[in-house]
């Protein structure tokens, strides 16, 4: 393998909780994303998988080990990193043009010609039309076509992407999951796509990498062999992304159950 | 890959989509729905107007009647009458129009200096940790004080003029848009400051573009109550010692023991304090225009 992308190397991440002690979140974990890979994690809720995606964009420092990104040691923000947020992160108090366009003008592009990206942009997830309307003028899918042109305008190396079509329906999420796999494929980014969904990652990736239940480090990575161009709507039907599926699925339901367990056992503490 | 499956059609821009022509009983039953909701806004205004003649039609009777003393509680055609004179022949402090002005050149600078010095003091101490933490009990004990008594000291230190108005004004405002600002700007979605920062936004475009504006919705509700507070502390300013002003007009009528002028300054006062407040929603739907329920809507009390 050429020199991966992003490369964590026996990374812990340990958290000060507000009473006084430690929470281990990542412990020794593991793991390389190769120069224009689809890399999805998965594992139960809680397993540090947010954590992982904080450290490659440079918003926390690893606690031990070392994270790279294209041979570079993350020492700060990564400017050529996209960052798609789970909850809405577009800002509230600007336009749709005014939120895409925002990447490019901090970054130093002049209004006019970050403007005229930001139509092109708009163009592309299809909300040619809504340029001048806010945020909450729009649906929770546009909203999300937002986030993703508001991060692939700046043409990012490496797009992060935390559970973000989790709050969306299901057939709203299967047509977004569709256009990014079709945006992505112009591109030549590296993707890490976090989810708890099995199988949207399968659906999404070329590779994926299940989590253990918390502190959380690497179970186990799995290619996915399925042939691209992909219909996400359509793929889960193949015999092979069955097939697949039952591979993952028997390693990461040990974890779920211990996440279940654990947080039956702190809910019944409580 | 299929066109499709680039650009498949979008059921939430579909719900968008213009309704279908309502049908005719639809429509009847709209315009039915909107004449009801008219009377019910005329049946309103009636009933204001209601209670407005009873209120001060009791009270001139009342004093008419001599049953209540219209020496110490004032009579609405004598609080009238007064204000007849103040603007027909002026006040004995001079024309009545440089009184409000006065007293208003004094609550706005007022205003504005403490607006402005508190939210960028709540910004800096919100923005820094330990500035936050240094000066937070000092904060506490200066907000714990009844600070209009420091009217009296700039009275001495500033002098009888201006300058000790706008210094009580300012103080009370500060406070409260201080608060707000601090905590409109603890407040700000922690995943926006991250996004901002990884699209490339310096310490400076953050500041500007992310952290005001979101405490922007705080710091302008303060706004609201901080006029009334600036009107409060030029009055209160006024009253420790002024040669001109609303205030001075209420102080000089009431050693003269004119209850009528003392209720017509303060109408006055009210007057004023009314039209900063629509001054001040019209900024507000302006600078917010962004969220999705514009203020002045509802019924606010």
């Amino acid at each position: 393998m050429s020199e991966p992308a992003i490369d964590l190397r026996h990374v812990t991440k340990r958290f000060l909780t507000p009473s006084g002690g430690v929470y281990t979140a990542l412990r020794d974990l593991n793991m390389q994303v190769a120069p224009g890979e689809f890399n999805a994690v998965v594992g139960p809720t809680g397993c540090g998988k947010s954590t992982t995606l904080a450290l490659i964009s440079g918003l926390e420092p690893p606690s031990e080990g070392q994270v790279s990104v294209a041979g570079r040691p993350v020492t700060g923000i990564v400017q050529s990193t996209g960052y798609v947020f789970q909850t809405d992160a577009v800002f509230p108090w600007k336009t749709v043009l005014e939120n895409v366009a925002a990447g490019p003008r901090y970054r130093g592009v002049s209004g006019r010609e970050a403007r005229q990206q930001a139509r092109d942009w708009i163009a592309r997830v299809g909300l040619t039309g809504f340029e001048d309307r806010y945020p909450h003028q729009l649906s929770g899918g546009m909203r999300k076509r937002v986030a993703l042109a508001q991060s692939l305008i700046t043409e990012p190396r490496i797009l992060l992407m935390d559970e973000p079509f989790s709050a969306l329906d299901v057939q709203t999420r299967t047509l977004m999951e569709n256009e990014l796999l079709a945006l992505w494929s112009l591109t030549s980014s590296s993707v890490v796509f976090v989810t708890h969904d099995l199988e949207e990652a399968i659906a999404l990736a070329d590779r994926v990498t299940v989590i253990t239940a918390g502190p959380g480090t690497v179970k186990g990575t799995y290619e996915v062999d399925l042939p691209r161009p992909r219909n996400v709507a359509e793929i889960r039907f193949e015999p092979r992304f069955v097939h697949i599926y039952q591979e993952i699925w028997s390693d990461l339901r040990e974890e779920v159950l211990v996440s279940y367990e654990r947080q039956k056992h702190s809910a019944g503490a409580a | 890959m299929s066109v499709r499956s680039i650009r498949p059609a979008r059921p939430e821009m579909a719900a968008m989509a213009k309704p279908l022509p309502a049908v005719a009983a639809e429509s009847t039953q709209a315009s039915a729905r909107a004449r009801s909701i008219r009377r019910r806004r005329l049946n309103v205004y009636a009933l204001r107007v209601l209670v407005a003649v009873l209120w001060i039609g009791s009270w001139e009777l009342l004093t008419h009647l001599k049953l209540v003393d219209p020496f110490f509680f004032g009579q609405p055609s004598g609080i009238l009458q007064k204000l007849q004179t103040w603007t027909t022949e002026g006040t004995a402090l001079g024309p009545l129009w440089e009184q409000v002005a006065v007293t208003m050149e004094e609550t706005v600078i007022g205003f504005a200096v403490g607006a402005v010095l508190g939210v960028a003091v709540g910004v800096l101490l919100g923005r820094n940790r330990l500035l936050a933490e240094v000066f937070s009990p000092y904060i506490k004990a200066a907000n714990s004080i009844p600070r209009v008594v420091l009217g009296a000291l700039f009275a001495i230190s500033l002098g009888l003029d201006l300058k000790s108005k706008v210094a009580t004004a300012a103080i009370l405002v500060f406070f409260v848009v201080f608060f707000n600002a601090f905590q409109g700007v603890r407040e700000v979605d922690r995943n926006l400051i991250a996004n901002a920062r990884i699209l490339g936004a310096d310490n400076r475009r953050l500041t500007t573009e992310i952290i005001i504006p979101s405490a922007l919705t705080w710091i302008i509700a303060s706004l609201h109550i901080s006029f009334g507070l600036a009107l409060v502390g030029a009055v209160v300013g006024e009253l420790f010692g002024a040669t001109a002003g609303v205030g001075e007009l209420i102080y000089s009528a009431e050693h003269n023991f004119d209850a009528n002028g003392v209720f017509a300054g303060m109408l006055l006062l009210a007057a004023m304090a009314l039209i900063a407040e629509a001054l001040i929603t019209a900024l507000e739907n302006r600078l917010i225009s962004w969220r999705p329920n514009p203020v002045g809507t509802d019924v606010k009390v």
